[in-house]
């Protein structure tokens, strides 16, 4: 028989189930693939990839202070993945939340720049953390009341409102609140305006925690989160059953920006002490992946906060230790997200070679 | 063999996931005939077909050329076999001019638009076919669309022509120019397959018969040496007297007023046209029309679901006051206290969240209920519990999501679940399209039941034959039109059918 | 008049970094893949480029001549965008990975992997890594003769620029004819509009998907690469390079898919993104210019969803991938 006149060597179809063992056996193992594969780079600078692993693992928890500095970059993450699991169920593509951070911080600023020594400490960040996630909340709104209305793209809406905040910030930097003229920096908040340490990393944890119960209980206990399942699922089930569908877009994108607008909040008052224009530092990107990549699961998005963020932190301690450039973490991030990318497809469809009835998993 | 044998299949068997959709399935398709694949809704047709076009792989069994065993892997390869088949579902690009689409996919040389456009009104010209060259495609109608279809499916010299229930959206006239064409491309030696469920255009246009049930291969026959009654017993496994028992019910009022209701859509034709009827307590009223005729529209409408340009719905509550509900969102209805229910005709696409099990979906006309921002499931856990016992819906439980259903257990659980609401008016669309007999006998129970406790019933269907024994009214709309409403009980199909078309032939004439 | 030369001539240079990450990513969408990676496409084509150009000059020495590193420049960033694009499809064609959350994880690789470049070669050459000035010349010098650029007025605007911004109206223009007038640019346009029908036509998506994908992707890293050449004066610069793809994303959108509206688009864009350089306007802070391409991108955006015009629409299946029993 030639070539030609046979079936397909391999075909797809959809796979109905998968034990859960199979399934966490398919993503552990593209997380061994992703970190085989990132030993490559290390490799080219002449980096003995196990010593660099080991570095990384030292360097970001091996001591108390390296774990605090870890727990620090995975708290934004971990807000943030939060803020975007809502919108992602109900298959709203909101790419904008670093610019939801981003006003976030600014407002938060506002209050800790000129209202600081006015009223008192805890009032004070009480005001801060309200106004962020009001104003992450409001810069969600715009590009939800236009999809609602008119059903104007949302994913190019929410990734062009992130630059008009970065570039609020830039002007805010050099013009109206820069500190010393000519400095192009924004004044370090007063001791009035910063989040306080709870077990040495800012309590910003304890809020981040308490959202992801909060979270986990919105998505799957409440009504809201039953609406936002629903219009995921169909958006003519959710007007057939008397849902306001952009009504419920508007609100959820509120409570998302507001989330994101918080973590701005997190990062100016608790880590930064000041706002610049790369406050989100591509937190609302990554947080992205990060609530993906945990299927919108709220408990497993700290384990992949934590990852991420070992190995950013990680990262820095194999550049000042190997002088291997930091970059390699956001490499090693890609190589990963790639890996779990990759793997959800052998979780979901299951290939079929030609001999029949022979089906093969991954 | 005989001679002109175009194309044979053999023990084709085709399975997604658990369900069988083909089981072990013999067709031969000869040259210079037409051959009507009969079935009914969910009987395998499209999915045999599908084999063919290069859609589907079979998971077992073979294909036949010319006694060659050939494998059709891709649609391209099925035109290098010659084989063209017209889908139900236009696969047109809407942006795209109507030769754009025509010449889509070939391969002859350079591109040479005017060419293709010249050929194209050749083939129309020829056929009579009445399409324009160059027009976009999101500016035709229906019908047109369909043109463009068949159009290119002449231009690529297909001699195997499939045709996936092509009636299905046209008016009489239109139907009659299609198998004009069909016999000229008969007599041209062609093979033409024309899947349908509709017995009089079976004895009308084809030669030969293959009737499959349940996916299984049921037998072939000579239209010449048959008749419907032979072809629906093989159809359904045993001859339909449908026996549908239609009680009276003692004491009918009114129970919804619909005067002049006009509806739009966004392009801006007329979908529903100065529409009125009454609905009244303890009656189906059944709703005929060739399918797109405004059924969907009128549905939706008075649901609140789509927009209304004109006209009023008045619902009368049971103390005799009046709601007027145009104007009125979904959510604004339930309010009100206007007990109605809806069985959409998009089951999974509306009437439910497919990723849900039976819970969830309990929960789709009761999740507002109760305090407080949480949801309450205990509710609608047990009413899942119920509708799967008393309707005998086949789940591995109740959370289990209704995507993965079989279609009958799929509309058991949303007609359980709307009659569960204990509405006033109920209404239904295409209710037992896809399911076997004893599930569709199973709802028209239901809805008789639902009847005789004083519910006002809107049977939306496409068999006039159930229409007839189920309803006690029947409304025939045309063209978005009431083009009557007659008794159910001393109608006959030809007068339905006539009602059913008359508005076309009027719109001819002019 | 003399600024409103200058400023012309430093929006076209910076439009022609622009109007490679548009072209590319314009071909990708036709395809009906949103591919958000361009950020990260963009510095890797800005690394390898460079590094093409520096060690073929460290191999060549003295007699290394300007056309042969201008194309091992363009052959680099190419080849680096086509690769990282090969990742993109391989994920979202093959394996059908979500759309919006891989062309992130690019965007976060493909940065990577500009900055680990760049810094791997600054330490790996003992600190400073530049081209020597007669190349640097090259890659910044017009390919028409003298006389040509000193006819008043227009010589500057049109004769003044850089061998890039004419090989980029070029590649303009043949993608248009592709697009419009091409059996083959016309299949890759109903793949980006429906991939169903094409299927049905037998047209073989995931080729075209693949091909237009991994060939924009080429094209948005030259981009990249014309930054560090160009505007960059030939040494890694991160930090000027930042937030140019997502620019060039923006500027798709603005010109509503159509490559030719990308060669004034991209100039309009570079004008505004420099114009606070050399421009006040009263009451508007000269830093607020930066944004004014996003705001009239959102502009844009909400006018055709709001006028609804079925020409001016994104590719329909933009961002959805397919599956062809999935029904």
């Amino acid at each position: 028989m030639s070539a030609e006149n046979r079936t397909p060597f391999v075909r797809l179809a959809k796979r109905t189930e998968m034990s859960r063992r199979n399934m966490w056996l398919i993503r552990i193992g593209s997380i061994v693939i992703a970190l085989i594969l990132g030993c490559l780079p290390m490799l080219l600078t002449g980096t003995n990839p196990i010593s660099a692993y080991g570095v990384i693992i030292q360097g970001s928890v091996s001591r108390p202070v390296y774990l605090r500095q870890t727990i620090r970059t995975a708290i934004p993450l971990l807000g943030c993945a939060l803020a975007i699991a809502p919108c992602f169920k109900m298959r709203f593509w909101n790419i904008g939340a670093e610019g939801q951070i981003t006003m976030g911080a600014v407002f938060a600023t506002y209050f800790a720049l000129f209202w600081s020594g006015k009223i008192p400490h805890v009032a004070l960040l009480i005001i801060m953390a309200v106004s962020g996630a009001i104003a992450g909340g409001i810069w969600a709104l715009i590009p939800a009341f236009f999809k609602a209305k008119w059903n104007t793209n949302e994913t190019l809406f929410t990734l062009m409102m992130n630059y008009i905040a970065i570039g609020i910030v830039a002007w805010l930097q050099g013009g109206p609140w820069e500190g010393r003229k000519g400095s192009q920096l924004i004044p370090m908040f007063s001791d009035e305006a910063r989040l306080p340490d709870v077990l040495g990393v800012n309590c910003g944890w304890i809020i981040v925690l308490v959202l992801v119960v909060l979270m986990f209980i919105y998505m799957n206990k409440t009504k809201q989160g039953y609406e936002i399942a629903v219009i995921g699922d169909s958006v003519n089930t959710a007007r057939y059953a008397g849902m306001n569908v952009g009504w419920i877009m508007m609100r959820t994108m509120f409570i998302s920006g507001a989330i994101s607008g918080l973590v701005g909040f997190i990062i100016v008052s608790g880590a930064n002490y000041t706002l610049y224009s790369g406050v989100a530092d591509g937190v609302g990107f990554t947080s992205i992946t990060v609530a993906w990549l945990s299927q919108l699961n709220s408990f497993a998005m700290i384990a992949i906060s934590m990852i991420l963020a070992i190995l950013e932190k990680g990262s820095n301690t194999l550049q000042t230790r190997m002088s291997v450039p930091a970059s390699i973490a956001d490499i090693i991030t890609g190589i990963l997200l790639f890996c779990m990318l990759s793997c959800e497809f052998f979780i979901n469809y299951k290939l079929i070679f030609r001999h029949k009835g022979k089906e093969v998993n991954g | 063999m005989e001679k002109n044998c175009a194309i044979e299949m053999k023990g084709i068997t085709k399975r997604f996931g658990q369900v069988v959709a083909n089981d072990s399935i013999d067709l031969q398709i000869n040259r210079g005939e037409v051959l009507a694949l009969l079935g009914e809704n969910g009987s395998g047709k499209t999915t045999l077909m599908n084999m063919l076009s290069g859609i589907y792989q079979p998971d077992e069994g073979e294909i036949l050329k010319d006694g060659k065993t050939i494998y059709i892997r891709s649609p391209r390869e099925a035109y290098e076999y010659g084989i063209g088949m017209i889908h139900q579902h236009y696969k047109l690009v809407e942006v795209f001019t109507s030769t754009q689409n025509i010449i889509l996919g070939l391969n002859d040389g350079r591109m040479d638009l005017k060419a293709a456009e010249n050929k194209v009104n050749e083939i129309c010209d020829r056929y009579g076919f009445e399409i324009d060259a160059s027009e976009k495609v999101y500016d035709m109608s229906v019908s047109q669309k369909q043109t463009v279809e068949i159009v290119k499916v002449l231009y690529r010299g297909a001699d195997i022509l499939i045709l996936d229930e092509p009636t299905a959206v046209l008016t009489p006239q239109e139907t009659k120019k299609l198998f004009a064409v069909l016999r000229n491309m008969k007599a041209d030696g062609k093979a033409i397959v024309i899947i349908t469920h509709k017995l009089n255009e079976v004895m009308e246009v084809s030669d030969k018969v293959t009737v499959l049930r349940k996916g299984k291969f049921i037998g072939t026959v000579k239209t010449s040496e048959t008749n419907p009654q032979a072809l629906t017993d093989m159809m359904v496994g045993h001859a339909v007297s449908l026996n549908i028992d239609r009680p009276l019910y003692p004491d009918p009022r009114k129970k919804m007023i619909i005067e002049n209701l006009t509806c739009v859509d966004e392009e801006g034709v007329k979908k529903l046209d100065s529409v009125s009827f009454t609905a009244n307590t303890g009656e189906i009223l059944g709703v005929a029309g060739i399918s797109g005729s405004g059924q969907k529209e009128l549905l939706e409408a008075i649901t609140g679901l789509y927009p209304v340009k004109e006209g009023s719905v008045r619902f009368i509550k049971s103390d005799g006051s009046e709601v007027e509900l145009v104007g009125l969102t979904p959510k604004k209805i339930r309010q009100t206290g206007v007990g109605m229910a809806f069985v959409p005709e998009d089951r999974l696409g509306m009437g439910l969240v497919g990723s849900m099990g039976m819970t969830g979906n309990m929960l789709l006309r009761s999740w507002k209920k109760g305090k407080g921002a949480l949801i309450h499931k205990k509710e609608p856990e047990a009413l899942a519990n119920k509708v799967m016992e008393e309707l005998d819906v086949i789940t591995p439980g109740v959370n289990y999501p209704v995507r993965r259903l079989s279609g009958g257990n799929v509309q058991k659980v949303l007609v359980g679940r709307e009659i569960a609401s204990e509405p006033e008016v109920l209404m239904t669309a295409y209710a037992v399209r896809g399911l076997d007999i004893n599930t569709s006998y199973t709802i028209y129970n239901l809805l008789t039941e639902q009847k005789m406790k004083g519910v006002a019933v809107l049977y939306v269907g496409e068999d006039l034959d159930v229409l007839l024994e189920l309803a006690d009214r029947i409304l025939v709309l045309c063209g978005g039109q009431v083009a009557g409403v007659v008794d159910a009980r001393t109608t006959t199909k030809e007068e339905i059918g006539l009602l059913m078309t008359q508005f076309n032939a009027k719109e001819d004439e002019r | 008049m003399t600024t409103l030369i200058t400023l012309i001539v430093a929006a076209v240079t910076f439009g022609t970094v622009l109007m490679y990450g548009t072209l590319g990513e314009i071909l990708t969408e036709k395809s009906g893949n949103l591919n958000l990676g361009v950020e990260g496409i963009m510095y890797m084509g800005g690394a390898f480029g460079l590094a093409g150009a520096f060690y073929y000059e460290k191999a060549a020495g003295a007699a290394a001549s300007g056309p042969v590193a201008i194309t091992l420049a363009i052959l680099a960033a190419f080849a680096a965008g086509f690769a990282a694009s090969a990742i993109y499809s391989f994920l979202t064609i093959t394996l059908r990975a979500n759309q919006n959350v891989t062309g992130l994880a690019l965007s976060i690789f493909g940065t990577g992997i500009g900055q680990f470049v760049g810094e791997f070669m600054r330490v790996s050459e003992g600190g400073y890594v530049a081209l020597s000035n007669h190349l640097k010349e090259a890659f910044s010098a017009t390919i028409f003769p003298g006389f040509l650029i000193n006819i008043p007025v227009i010589g500057r605007i049109l004769f003044s620029h850089t061998v890039f911004f004419y090989l980029a109206i070029v590649v303009a223009i043949l993608m248009f004819l592709f697009l419009k007038k091409t059996r083959y640019g016309m299949y890759l346009t109903a793949v980006g509009e429906s991939p169903s029908t094409s299927d049905a036509a037998g047209i073989n998506i995931t080729k075209y998907k693949y091909l237009a994908t991994t060939i924009g992707g080429g094209i948005s890293a030259i981009g990249g690469m014309v930054y560090i050449m160009t505007t960059a004066g030939c040494v890694w610069n991160h930090e000027g390079l930042s937030g140019v793809g997502w620019l060039a994303v923006a500027l798709v959108i603005f010109c509503m898919w159509r490559p030719l509206n990308a060669i004034w688009g991209s100039v309009l864009f570079g004008a505004m993104m420099i114009m606070y350089l050399r421009v006040s306007i009263p009451f508007i802070p000269t830093e607020l210019y930066k944004i004014l391409p996003y705001i009239v991108t959102v502009i844009v955006l909400v006018l055709t969803s709001m006028r609804n015009s079925r020409d001016k629409q994104p590719p329909a299946s933009l961002g959805n991938n397919y599956f062809r029993e999935e029904r």
